[in-house]
């Protein structure tokens, strides 16, 4: 071999060997780190900053911060965390760099608003992304809508839902269904029919396939309680009738005249426990229900979503 | 415009070519494939956002490097080689290499454009696999870069005409930054009294105001952009152009070569 070749050969195994060892190491690296200094840094807290910063990129840095919001709470929300402490901050700093970036009022509204592990639990700060998009884009009726979505499922503000509602629906070439729900809202809060339209009309108007996904499963979730709050009900009359808890759902659905022992969105029959608790069979696969779930059920990993937007 | 002009133009955009500034669009087209592609895998309904901030982004900030490194070099380089005494002992005015090598840099500028931006309408038809019309945006969006990059040209040109190439960078760059700050610079201005405020708002003119020629976000978001604002951004940087032009034609024209 020639001197030139030899020193080739040499150079590119030792730039090869290098690499390698450099990856390696960088991936010890991350494992000994304290995870915090990986995820949850914010080197820049103050939206102002960062648009100063932008040197008026502010578009593309509203684009790199809307993405590493959604990885924060992606990833977050993957392992179940429970504190969602920079979501907040990312989405401010998000919308104060693009005000117009609309995907991030849509989906920041869901996953600042609802409780830990399904959201941070900060529906107040939702309320005020949503009031900052609305100032910005007035004219977006979807604004208004998810902003009433937010006071009527998380914080059961009704005036204020149907207010929002009735706001939204005279922006111009808003949705007809706005009008409907700022009246169903006022007269029958708190119902299922009323939730089971506010997560329809989510579904039906959103092109997003997410947020299609997830009103889905909040329509199932909806049928899930509905059907465990009508079978609890059979059992406390079944009680008051007989002086006993019914030895079996079977009896429960003879006794109640029901054609067959009912079942979940997934065809699964719901079961009873010996004390009379309606149970659904597969929890895990309801990440949303509030109703059949057994005594101190922890799910067992990240939300399974099933349905397709 | 002279043939002179023209012969020194064509040089200086051969010998861009020649020193593989092109090809900085090999980068540019893997940063917009990537991003075309990824993007959607990362994040949530930005796609087209991505690929239209990213692209007009990259186009503008790429631009502004070459701009800011070749122009710097335009005039020291030819005195270094010694080949500035060649040309000039032809019948060659001073004013005239120095709008020649303008117009060189920035044919080098508009050709690059080029390219990126039928890379940006790829990565756009890719993401979005149709036009629509407000895509047509993207053109004036691309225009104003343009009229961003003579400006940066004849400012590099002007500090290439009396300083170092580390010197002028150093100028350049620092103008391109603050005349990012423009409307902050007005702002300030506003906010002070007397002399302050005198020199502030004269420094706030003096400054090119590269934020108004920035209008990428608005065209990301499809946003309509009026004809007076066309109109003016252009004559703005006509005229910005032909001061900075015009003084570096002065110094140049008053430079002891010897």
């Amino acid at each position: 071999m020639t001197a030139r070749g030899c020193t080739t050969v040499i150079a590119s195994a030792s730039l090869a060997l290098s690499m390698t060892a450099c990856v390696l190491l960088l991936r010890h690296l991350d494992q000994i780190r304290p995870k915090a200094t990986i995820e949850d840094v914010l080197y820049i807290d103050s939206p102002k900053m960062v648009k100063r910063a932008s040197l008026g990129f502010d578009g593309l840095m509203a684009c790199i911060y809307w993405t590493r919001t959604v990885q924060y709470f992606g990833h977050r929300h993957y392992s179940r965390e429970r504190t969602y402490n920079e979501l907040a901050p990312l989405l401010e700093i998000t919308t104060a760099l693009d005000p117009h970036l609309l995907p991030a009022y849509e989906f920041g509204a869901s996953f600042l608003a609802p409780p830990p592990p399904n959201g941070a639990g900060q529906p107040d700060r939702a309320i005020q992304l949503m009031q900052y998009g609305i100032a910005h884009n007035p004219d977006n009726w979807h604004l208004y809508y998810d902003l009433g979505f937010v006071y009527y499922t998380e914080l059961r503000d009704y005036t204020k839902a149907s207010e929002t509602f009735d706001r939204g629906s005279r922006v111009p070439n808003a949705h007809p269904f706005m009008k409907i729900m700022a009246a169903q809202t006022a007269e029958h809060a708190g119902d299922y029919m009323t939730a089971r339209m506010l997560w329809s009309a989510t579904f039906d108007s959103s092109r997003q396939t997410e947020i299609r996904q997830n009103a889905m499963e909040h329509l199932r979730a909806i049928q899930v309680d509905e059907d465990v709050s009508h079978l609890q009900s059979a059992v406390t009359r079944f009680g008051e009738r007989t002086g006993r808890l019914p030895s079996s759902i079977s009896e429960l659905c003879a006794a109640e005249h029901l054609p067959s022992i009912p079942v979940d969105p997934d065809g699964d029959p719901y079961t009873m426990t010996p004390q009379g608790r309606i149970l659904v069979k597969n929890p895990d696969d309801f990440p949303f229900i509030s109703k059949g779930l057994p005594p101190g059920y922890k799910p067992s990993g990240p939300p399974k979503f099933h349905s397709k937007g | 415009m002279s043939a002179r002009i023209v012969h020194i133009a064509r040089n200086t955009f051969r010998e861009a070519v020649r020193d593989r500034v092109l090809y900085n669009l090999i980068a540019f087209a893997l940063l917009l494939s990537g991003a075309a592609i990824f993007v959607s895998q990362i994040s949530i309904e930005i796609e087209r956002l991505v690929v239209v901030n990213l692209g007009l982004t990259a186009v503008s900030l790429f631009g502004v490097v070459i701009a800011i490194f070749i122009g710097i070099g335009l005039v020291s380089k030819e005195i270094d080689k010694r080949t500035l005494y060649t040309v000039l002992s032809r019948p060659v005015r001073r004013w005239e290499f120095i709008i020649g090598k303008f117009f060189g840099l920035a044919g080098t500028l508009v050709v690059n454009t080029f390219f990126m931006a039928i890379g940006v309408f790829g990565a756009l038809l890719y993401v979005a696999h149709k036009f629509s019309k407000p895509d047509a945006l993207i053109l004036v969006a691309l225009y104003f870069i343009i009229l961003e990059f003579l400006i940066i040209c004849s400012l590099a040109l002007l500090f290439s005409s009396f300083s170092s190439p580390l010197l002028s960078a150093m100028f350049a760059f620092s103008l391109f930054v603050i005349g990012s700050f423009a409307d902050d610079l007005r702002g300030f201005a506003r906010l002070t009294h007397g002399f302050t405020r005198w020199f502030a708002t004269g420094a706030a003119y003096l400054v090119p105001n590269f934020s108004t020629l920035n209008v990428i976000s608005p065209v990301a978001h499809q946003q309509p952009l009026g004809a007076q604002l066309i109109l003016q951004n252009s004559l703005y940087a006509l005229f910005y152009t032909a001061m900075a032009l015009s003084g570096a034609v002065l110094i140049f024209e008053r430079r002891n070569l010897k």
